[in-house]
């Protein structure tokens, strides 16, 4: 089985403030989000190769990337995979860089959801059934998760949403303590339980900001990123998978889990030779688009043993100071959602992380550090995971 | 011996209480929920008639109704398919007066007699709106009753038939109105309502060799509860004990489903040998005369009319009926459900309309939508279809929307399994956030999924519902 194990380097990366940008369009945050990266990497836009470019309602072709910084006749590819585009864009970049096929090459992921009443929402799905798609927001499909988890632990619903809260509150601390986020203000577990209801029994603090944003990667082999720079960040692994329908197609599938994530992160651990997540992992951004996503993503990931996410959710292990420091940047739940933007801002935190800037979010010797990323439909879930590592 | 063989019904579980109509009115009318229509009030009627039944059987659907959703496109043909008819039978849609349902009777039972079709299912569903504040709008209720029409195993034989034909304004809307028009209530009464029923009875009397005494019930299809008692004063029933319940208080007048929803109900508190006179009133008049026979005794339990109006959620706020019937302005959904595609809606017929999932001949393993790929054991193209639309199931979780912008409260989506296996996800209606429980019982009901106003098409689709009483 093939390995991207430490072939690939990322020496540069931007990232936008995420939020309600009114006065910026789609390129003033790609030449924002651009810009930070070329400026980072200490190269100049004429020097990327080839880029590949993630947005689900900004840009339907790789042009919207060379139109906005000006590309000459490069090849620039537009990679769609709901939420978890902007980690496919990084992977595809990584592979043509580790293929030999081009030297330095662009990833960007960028999302101007609030040009739109209700952000991605109003764009009609494609035409793939005659009755279209079950309509519902896409909290639905974690309320569905949240119903029969509590069920399944005998919770009722003040006591499952009081575990979620915990973890709401802990994103929204993390939140404060950075200047790009969406939503920098504490809240407490009651304001989070107290929320107006969104889609029962997830609140509108259980689900993630709705966010204009644009995030941007340079990766080159692994063995040119000392022509850039001496702190790169190297790629452990990149582990991807998009489901089939088994959730809805078999009706023994339990809906207490996601069955794409727990393969994602199986075959990244592979990659990165990772045998015990939890020691081995010193920080890491999820996917928290809805809080109960988060909880399960702990078992899911190999954060907590199954079933037991509750305690370590209680005994603080994913704050962060704690064991594990989940979600340092405030994660989709505070720094924002921009869609296709998000595996890379994911990403963006880990390698400012790993490089010890993060300031007052720094988590103490973080050399391995993860992002998951996921788009799509429980059933059909494109899970991500993606393993960073320190040259050192 | 030619008559129904089964009869089912359908009442929507809302009740409007007539209060919110207007101060004083009494008692409530049933009222379809925002995704029903006279074709899915249909398909539930059918479904309750030919509960323990071949629907391989039937030969021909009858589709009475003066609320069809299409001036063009034929409704029966929608009905027979999401009831899973077979294809090689005979469909019509019989319209343009509440005497419908009786003319389509009619008509099936000469279809029958003829050997032209063995069975025959007659459907006869309406939704009316009578304009806001109208009497019209507090007497109309909304309603369908099925019958299946044979040879074999009558249960009431339809021994006579004597139709009227007259050409009255006295109630009607023209191709442009969504509301009814009319003339003087008086003048209907009178030269309408009464005469015609005197005509039509005393001919059916005279054609059959009978007096008024042979019937032990009246059944009179007349929408208005005061002639009903009139008429059968004049014919010598005792009011009280031999006049079919108008039903008015709890469901009010169902257009062209009205007369064979009261014969339903007389039908199911009948013995051997009752007969019952049958009238139906719209532009003349049908006079039957139906014969119970020993049959009735082995009816299936299906819900019919007396399960229908025991279950029942009453709302007494106009405004959520305004909003159903698009009497309000509305905000426009948040969500598209993605495009109507004809091609589509085509290709998909059977797994949208008539319900059917797969079941994959080598690990057995029912899957919906069924699937050409085996979502268990990876085999190709080996899977066999299964009607899952009367398949009990259990809700296995769900989700409460509160944002989205519907005409409901809040708007259901839901994981249901099947007994006997698989699963669908759906939406979820007819049900209060109070009742939802995981692993509840539930059926699936057909409903509108959306309409394409720009494009004019109506999506139908199966959703599910709280088990009903």
């Amino acid at each position: 089985m093939g390995n991207i194990k430490d072939k690939v380097a990322i020496i540069g990366m931007g990232c936008t403030t995420f939020g309600e940008r009114w006065d910026m369009g789609p390129y003033d945050l790609i030449i924002e989000a651009c810009y930070e990266a070329f400026e980072d990497a200490g190269i100049e836009p004429g020097e990327i190769e080839a880029g590949w470019f993630a947005s689900l309602v900004s840009g339907f072709t790789g042009s919207r990337l060379s139109n906005a910084l000006k590309l000459e006749y490069i090849p620039v590819t537009r990679v769609e995979n709901f939420c978890s585009g902007g980690l496919h864009a990084l992977a595809n970049a990584c592979y043509a860089v580790a293929s030999g096929a081009c030297d330095v090459a662009l990833a960007c992921g960028v999302e101007k959801l609030k040009d739109r009443e209700v952000g991605f929402a109003l764009s009609p799905d494609p035409v793939d059934s005659s009755k279209g798609v079950v309509p519902g927001p896409p909290a639905s499909m974690f309320a569905h998760i949240a119903v029969r988890y509590f069920h399944h632990h005998g919770w009722d619903v003040e006591e499952g949403k009081r575990i979620l809260a915990q973890i709401s509150a802990k994103s929204h601390h993390n939140g404060t303590l950075n200047p790009r986020a969406h939503f920098q203000r504490e809240v407490t577990v009651e304001q989070v339980m107290k929320a107006p209801m969104v889609v029962h029994p997830l609140g509108l603090l259980d689900c993630c900001g709705v966010s204009d944003g644009c995030a941007a990667a340079i990766v080159v082999p692994a063995h040119k990123a000392g022509d850039f720079r001496d702190d790169s960040v190297l790629i452990k692994a990149f582990g991807f998978n998009s489901g089939a329908s088994q959730a809805l197609l078999q009706d023994d599938y339990d809906f207490l889990h996601i069955q794409e994530n727990i393969e994602a992160a199986k075959a990244a651990y592979r990659q990165a030779g990772i045998t015990d997540p939890r020691s081995e992992i010193d920080v890491a951004q999820v996917h928290d688009c809805f809080s109960i996503h988060e909880l399960i993503l702990y078992e899911e990931l190999g954060f907590s043993a199954p079933g037991t996410a509750r305690e370590d959710v209680a005994a603080g292990t994913f704050a962060l100071d704690g064991e594990l420091p989940v979600n340092t940047d405030g994660g989709l739940k505070c720094f924002g959602h921009p869609v296709s933007a998000s595996g890379l801002r994911m990403t963006y935190e880990i390698y400012k992380q790993l490089q010890e800037k993060a300031g007052p979010r720094q988590v103490k010797n973080a050399r391995t550090g993860l992002v998951h990323n996921a788009g799509g439909k429980v059933g059909s879930l494109n899970a991500a995971v993606a393993v960073y590592g320190r040259r050192d | 011996m030619v008559g129904i063989v089964a009869g089912g019904a359908y009442i929507p579980l809302w009740r409007l209480s007539r209060g919110a109509i207007g101060e004083g009115l009494g008692g409530e009318k049933a009222i379809a929920g925002f995704d029903e229509d006279s074709i899915t009030m249909a398909v539930a009627a059918t479904a309750d008639c030919l509960t323990g039944f071949d629907r391989e059987a039937v030969d021909g659907l009858f589709l009475a109704t003066t609320t069809s959703p299409y001036k063009e496109k034929l409704g029966a043909s929608i009905v027979a398919t999401a009831a899973d008819l077979r294809r090689d039978i005979i469909t019509a849609d019989f319209s343009n007066s509440i005497r419908a349902g009786t003319i389509a009777l009619r008509a099936a039972v000469d279809a029958v007699k003829s050997g032209s079709a063995r069975q025959v299912v007659v459907v006869a569903a309406d939704c009316r709106l009578g304009m806001p504040g109208s009497i019209w709008e507090s007497n109309c209720g909304d309603g369908a009753v099925a019958f299946l029409i044979g040879a074999f195993g009558v249960i009431a034989e339809v021994e006579e038939t004597y139709s009227v034909c007259d050409d009255i304004m006295d109630v009607w809307r023209t191709e442009d109105d969504r509301f009814i028009r009319s003339w003087e209530n008086r003048f209907i009464t009178s030269e309408g309502y009464g005469r015609i029923s005197r005509e039509a009875v005393s001919g059916l009397i005279r054609n059959c060799n009978l007096t008024e005494r042979d019937f032990s019930r009246a059944v009179l299809g007349i929408p208005d509860p005061r002639t009903q008692a009139a008429v059968a004063k004049g014919l010598g029933f005792d009011v009280r004990t031999g006049l079919q319940d108008s039903m008015s208080l709890q469901c009010g007048d169902t257009g062209a489903a009205y007369s064979l929803m009261l014969l339903q109900g007389a039908l199911e508190d009948s013995v051997p040998n009752d007969r019952c006179l049958v009238l139906s009133y719209g532009n003349g008049g049908d006079a039957m005369a139906v014969r119970v026979t020993a049959h009735i005794t082995d009816r299936k339990g299906n819900r019919g009319i007396k399960g229908c109006l025991e279950s029942k959620k009453v709302i007494e706020d106009y405004r959520v009926y305004a909003r159903w019937r698009g009497l309000l302005p509305a905000e426009r959904p948040a969500r598209l459900a993605g495009l109507a595609s004809s091609p589509a809606q085509w290709r998909e017929s059977e797994e949208n309309t008539r319900l059917y999932g797969g079941k994959c001949s080598v690990c057995g393993t029912v899957q919906y939508p069924p699937q050409k790929v085996c979502t268990r054991c990876h085999t190709r193209g080996q899977s066999e279809s299964i009607r899952l639309s009367d398949k009990k199931g259990r809700l296995y979780t769900y989700a409460i929307d509160y944002t989205s912008w519907t005409p409901e409260i809040a708007s259901i989506t839901a994981i249901v399994n099947f007994e006997g296996g698989g699963r669908i996800e759906c939406p979820m209606v007819d049900a209060t956030e109070e009742e939802l429980k995981v692993d509840m019982p539930v059926n699936m009901s057909f409903r509108k999924l959306d309409f394409r106003e720009e494009e004019g098409i109506n999506i139908y689709s199966w959703k599910c519902v709280p088990a009903r009483g």
